[in-house]
């Protein structure tokens, strides 16, 4: 199942909310989000999500955009995406 | 040999000075003067090599680090360097031309004090006449500039039963996050440590209101607990040089900002030395890194690559020796230290202020 959690459908539009940040360290050759006086490290699969949100694309041109790039099924990418992003806006650090 | 991972976080320490004279103060008591502090450049310099060695946000501190002029171009200076920028004040200097800069020059985050919820709570602890409305008109400004806001309550025995007003008023201002920190008992708040620290009964119920306010939901929310009251030591800045580092107004780097009680051993100063190589090879930063230091009862304790051993500055501060167990630790054989604090802060003495 690839149902889209409440709230992130695929046409939905989303970024990061303010004081919050995708960001690579290089001094650690890592990914991390930045967030109000803390910074997560994010592996995987999100790097390639997140890079992708820029307040213009919708969460459909990610998935396609990734599925295109990575030549997989278009319904595994769906799922990831989708958790990852419904995770983080819950917590705040997107919104729509 | 390997070099120790490199620090997450700066506090950048920009100047002592403060228009309140909070008596639980994080400053030493020995405070640095106008005269000693470091100029733009040097602070520009301490930003890019903190970059370089993996530092991922500064927080500008102080005492108010509104009280430094250049203040705006260190924020930009942070900004291009992709750090993350964190300006943790009391709100009492800061106004809408201020706020509009600070928000051009990149800042990211702003961390607003508050001493109480009422005026006179706020007076008595701060000093200042009229600082609650300040404070209030600054989360006002904030909140309408749109950048992410903390609000940090200190608390103690004085204000520990306002905590829900402390969240409501959270709420009001449109806060994102709040900060219940129980006072830290080090140099001025360890001097008032009889008049602040609250009983056992106040500090659970300090706790369910916070959980209470967790699940509500909407307001991310820190608690710090005081560690009288704990029988295992916090692990204080994550592990002695691991983590964080701090930058005092005179460029003096240290691995806490109370390290400075720490005996027999001496400071690096950026003025002299690069940060890396004060990180990485100095004296200080590796007197109490890892494990290799501890005595026991920690040396042989399960819990030790978690709580590295406590805190230094409180081993030094109640048992004369930094390289001790820190005696909030049930095991610790001065542990009857602590547990002697806490029943003696039933008594009532004034409150020492903070001044230069």
């Amino acid at each position: 199942m690839t149902e889209a959690p409440p709230g992130i459908a695929e046409e939905t539009v989303l970024s990061f909310a303010r004081g919050h940040r995708l960001q690579h360290d290089r001094v650690r050759d890592l990914w991390i989000v930045q967030a109000p006086e803390k910074a997560f490290v994010i592996e995987g699969s999100a790097p390639h999500i997140l890079r992708l949100l820029d307040g213009k694309r919708s969460v459909g041109d990610i998935i396609q955009q990734l599925a295109n790039e990575f030549s997989a099924p278009r319904e595994v990418i769906a799922k990831d995406v989708l958790a990852l992003l419904s995770e983080l806006t819950e917590k705040n650090v997107l919104h729509i | 040999m390997t070099l120790p991972s490199p620090p997450m976080s700066l506090l950048a320490e920009l100047t002592h000075r403060c228009p309140l004279s909070c008596p639980y103060c994080s400053n030493p008591l020995e405070l640095e003067r106008k005269a000693a502090e470091l100029d733009t450049a040097t602070w520009r310099t301490v930003l890019e090599q903190a970059a370089e060695l993996g530092v991922l946000q500064v927080h500008f501190s102080g005492g108010e680090p509104m009280a430094r002029p250049d203040l705006v171009e260190l924020v930009s200076v942070a900004q291009k360097l992709n750090l993350y920028s964190n300006l943790i004040t009391s709100g009492i200097l800061l106004d809408e031309p201020k706020l509009e800069a600070l928000d051009r020059a990149g800042l990211d985050h702003v961390q607003l004090s508050f001493q109480d919820v009422t005026e006179a709570g706020a007076e008595r602890i701060g000093g200042l006449k009229g600082a609650q409305q300040r404070k209030i008109e600054a989360a006002r400004l904030i909140r309408a500039s749109g950048i992410p806001m903390t609000l940090n309550f200190v608390v103690h025995r004085e204000n520990v039963a306002r905590i829900p007003e402390m969240f409501a008023l959270a709420r009001e201002l449109g806060a994102g996050r709040v900060e219940i920190a129980h006072t830290q008992y080090y140099g001025w708040g360890l001097k008032n440590r009889d008049a602040l620290l609250p009983s056992r009964e106040q500090l659970q119920e300090s706790t369910r209101a916070v959980e209470v306010e967790r699940a509500k939901g909407g307001l991310s929310i820190d608690y710090v607990t005081p560690d009288y009251h704990a029988d295992r030591p916090k692990p204080c800045m994550g592990g002695w040089g691991q983590r964080f580092v701090n930058v005092t107004p005179s460029g003096r780097v240290l691995p806490c900002h109370a390290a400075e009680i720490i005996p027999d051993v001496s400071f690096p100063n950026v003025k002299d030395v690069s940060l890396s190589e004060i990180w990485n090879a100095s004296p200080l930063f590796n007197m109490f890194r890892g494990t290799d230091w501890m005595p026991e009862p920690c040396r042989s304790c399960e819990r030790k690559e978690r709580d590295w051993g406590g805190c230094r500055c409180q081993a030094m501060a109640l048992t004369g020796n930094a390289a001790n167990t820190d005696p909030v630790c049930s095991l610790s054989p001065f542990h009857d230290r602590v547990e002697r604090a806490v029943t003696e802060a039933s008594e009532r003495p004034e409150l020492l202020y903070r001044r230069f």
